[in-house]
């Protein structure tokens, strides 16, 4: 198990480092100079000269990028150009409307999309799951900012039930900040659930026809015991590799939602920050999404191990046919090929 | 010659037969050939020409003069939505070219040589999924400026470790077979073995990811419009009518509604057709049913 989770936090270490680069590099070749852009037009090249040195930017491009990576590990993002203030303060008051968002929205689709899958499953064919499956069908091709437009104009205009965008702030009250998350979260979450309830439904189906199934069922067990304490679990891996999935694109489909809705998140704050040339707000805040996922694609790597005790007794070896980030029918395909292997090993022994 | 690992039954007549008892495929089918031929049209006729600006008619509610109704500059929306189902299509057919284009032969070449080549191309594969599609889509949008062939790019990109998987995946589960063993021993090279047996065997796989990442990269190219990254104005895309319907859901919910329900179904189609294909042409599902 050791060294199953030191592979991966070494990976995942070493995807970080490359991503700074990658970012580093991008912002590098930028057109536009921070100094220039502080000053003004006006400012005269000697100004500009100097303001320049101040900032490092004449140092050699090794140094300024330790410079900033350093900065980074230590949270020091350097300081906004346009708001002259730490960026790490602008991202602070900003993650506190667009985490919660996410977050909020990851509870809704697991807490509908697992009920959904497991009503599926166990109804597979009939017509309860052709419903439900068509409905997942419909919900995956929603563009999750049309659907916003919709919500908003059932909801907000025609039903005054909540408020039409915007974002009162955590001290006007909990209950009101969380109203005006509603809407926003329930857009980002149904398109979520209706993927994640496919994936459920079919890795269900998938252990449902396992042997072991039989002999829970056969010793006696009921449907609904064997269907959510065996079933279930093993069916968890596809569903957890989906989550962590998903999480990135929620944390992502915050930039837009939060366009919809007015609401002063991370994603109306780098859309500001690239209009205004703000290219420091906008390295962090991308360095920040970036790392978020690869901190989650590690947790889930973590949770697999949790779950599925085997892949504590291999180490390693099993998790390399694992698509971390394709879409779920190659997930779904790969699960498969990763249980016919590990079965023919187990009757090998 | 080319080898395939296929059952006696699967001849054209078998498949053709499958094809045409599946529901999926078929609407899927139906609904895909209807997009496009609706943009195809475009080019010769819409209703309304969607660059004639009458402000007498801005904001009318769908008629049956305007079906769909008209937007802010009195366009009619069913022309704009004609006309912007050419942008959609181009955009996510394009971006899934380079995807295959490129991440085919990586993956491809990473399955075939397998060592430090495979593990450096994992790695990097990686490193692309750590950034999510819509935030590298901004960072070259904030390079190279706003823009449809942009669009292309930031998605295309992201298409590329996607298609790399999945060809590693499938080759990785056909270069152990028997028949490859036998051609390696006819003294074929990594590069023909390749070409001639491993990727027409994958072909199927490819061609459902495909149908997948085109019903993405429909959503996508709409996600990014609609920020105004996407198709510049006057060029109508269904993201930018969104993002123009924004701020009059009140006055004029039509300008929403109907740009919407237009890359809905688009999208569906897609993912039905793709589904469709899977269930006709995977030897495994065939298994299960």
């Amino acid at each position: 198990m050791t060294a199953y989770l030191l592979k991966r936090i070494i990976i995942a270490a070493l995807t970080l480092v490359l991503a700074s680069m990658v970012v580093f590099a991008v912002m590098e070749i930028l057109p536009g100079d921070p100094a220039r852009l502080m000053l003004g037009m006006n400012a005269s090249a000697d100004q500009i000269e100097v303001l320049r040195n101040q900032m490092g930017l004449n140092a050699p491009l090794v140094l300024r990028y330790l410079h900033w990576a350093a900065g980074l590990l230590s949270l020091d993002f350097g300081r906004s150009y346009t708001y002259s203030v730490p960026v790490v303060d602008l991202v602070r008051e900003r993650i506190a409307v667009s985490l919660p968002l996410a977050l909020i929205a990851l509870a809704l689709s697991t807490i509908i999309a697992i009920p959904v899958g497991v009503f599926s499953a166990s109804r597979q064919g009939r017509a309860g799951d052709t419903l439900a499956m068509g409905a997942a069908q419909l919900g995956v091709a929603v563009p999750n900012f049309w659907f916003a437009l919709m919500l908003i104009y059932l909801f907000a205009v025609w039903l005054h039930l909540v408020p039409a965008g915007g974002f009162p702030g955590w001290s006007a009250g909990i209950w009101a900040a969380l109203k005006s998350l509603l809407l926003p979260a329930v857009a980002l979450a149904l398109p979520q659930a209706a993927i994640l309830a496919r994936v459920a439904r079919s890795a269900l189906i998938e252990v449902l026809n396992e042997d072991y199934i039989r002999t829970a069922r056969a010793k006696g067990l009921p449907y609904r015991a064997v269907l959510w304490r065996h079933a279930l679990r093993n069916a968890m891996i596809p569903v957890l590799t989906i989550l962590g999935l998903q999480f990135a694109f929620l944390l992502a489909g915050t930039i837009i939602i939060e366009n919809v809705f007015y609401l002063p998140g991370l994603g109306r704050l780098i859309f500001q920050a690239i209009t205004q040339r703000d290219l420091i707000v906008v390295e962090s805040i991308v360095m920040l999404l970036v790392t978020a996922v690869i901190l989650i694609n590690l947790l889930v790597d973590f949770s697999y191990a949790i779950v599925d005790p085997r892949l504590r007794a291999i180490p390693g070896k099993v998790r390399s046919g694992f698509p971390s980030g394709i879409a779920p029918k190659q997930i779904l395909r790969a699960v498969q090929r990763f249980r016919e292997t590990r079965n023919r090993s187990r009757g090998r022994q | 010659m080319t080898m395939r690992i296929d059952l006696p039954e699967e001849t054209i007549a078998g498949v053709l037969a499958k094809a045409f008892g599946n529901r999926s495929f078929l609407i899927g089918l139906a609904i895909t050939l209807l997009v496009v031929a609706v943009a195809l049209l475009s080019f010769v006729w819409t209703p309304y020409d969607v660059t004639k600006l009458v402000i007498a008619d801005k904001t009318q509610a769908p008629s049956w003069a305007h079906w769909f109704g008209t937007d802010h500059f009195g366009r009619d929306i069913l022309s704009m939505i004609m006309v912007g189902a050419r942008n959609s299509i181009a955009v996510a057919l394009v971006a899934v070219g380079i995807g295959m284009g490129i991440g085919v032969p990586l993956g491809a070449f990473a399955a075939a040589r397998g060592g430090l080549a495979d593990e450096a191309l994992m790695r990097v594969n990686d490193l692309v999924f750590a950034f999510p599609a819509l935030l590298s889509a901004i960072m070259i949008t904030a390079i190279f400026g706003p823009g449809a062939v942009n669009a292309i790019i930031a998605i295309g990109i992201f298409n590329i470790p996607v298609f790399a998987r999945v060809t590693r995946a499938g080759a990785l589960a056909i270069w152990p077979r028997e028949f490859i063993l036998a051609a390696r021993a006819a003294g074929k090279g990594l590069t023909r073995i390749t070409v001639e047996h491993i990727l027409p065997n994958i072909a199927t796989l490819l061609l459902v990811q495909g149908t997948i990442q085109f019903a993405l990269g429909i959503l996508a190219e709409a996600g990014l419009s609609y920020v105004g990254l996407g198709a510049q104005p006057p060029m109508p895309s269904w993201g930018r009518m969104l993002f123009d319907a924004q701020t009059r859901m009140v006055t004029a919910p039509w300008m929403a509604i109907f740009p919407g329900m237009a890359i809905v179904i688009t999208v569906l189609g897609l993912n039905l057709l793709g589904d469709g294909i899977a269930d006709i042409l995977d030897p495994k599902s065939r298994r299960r049913r």
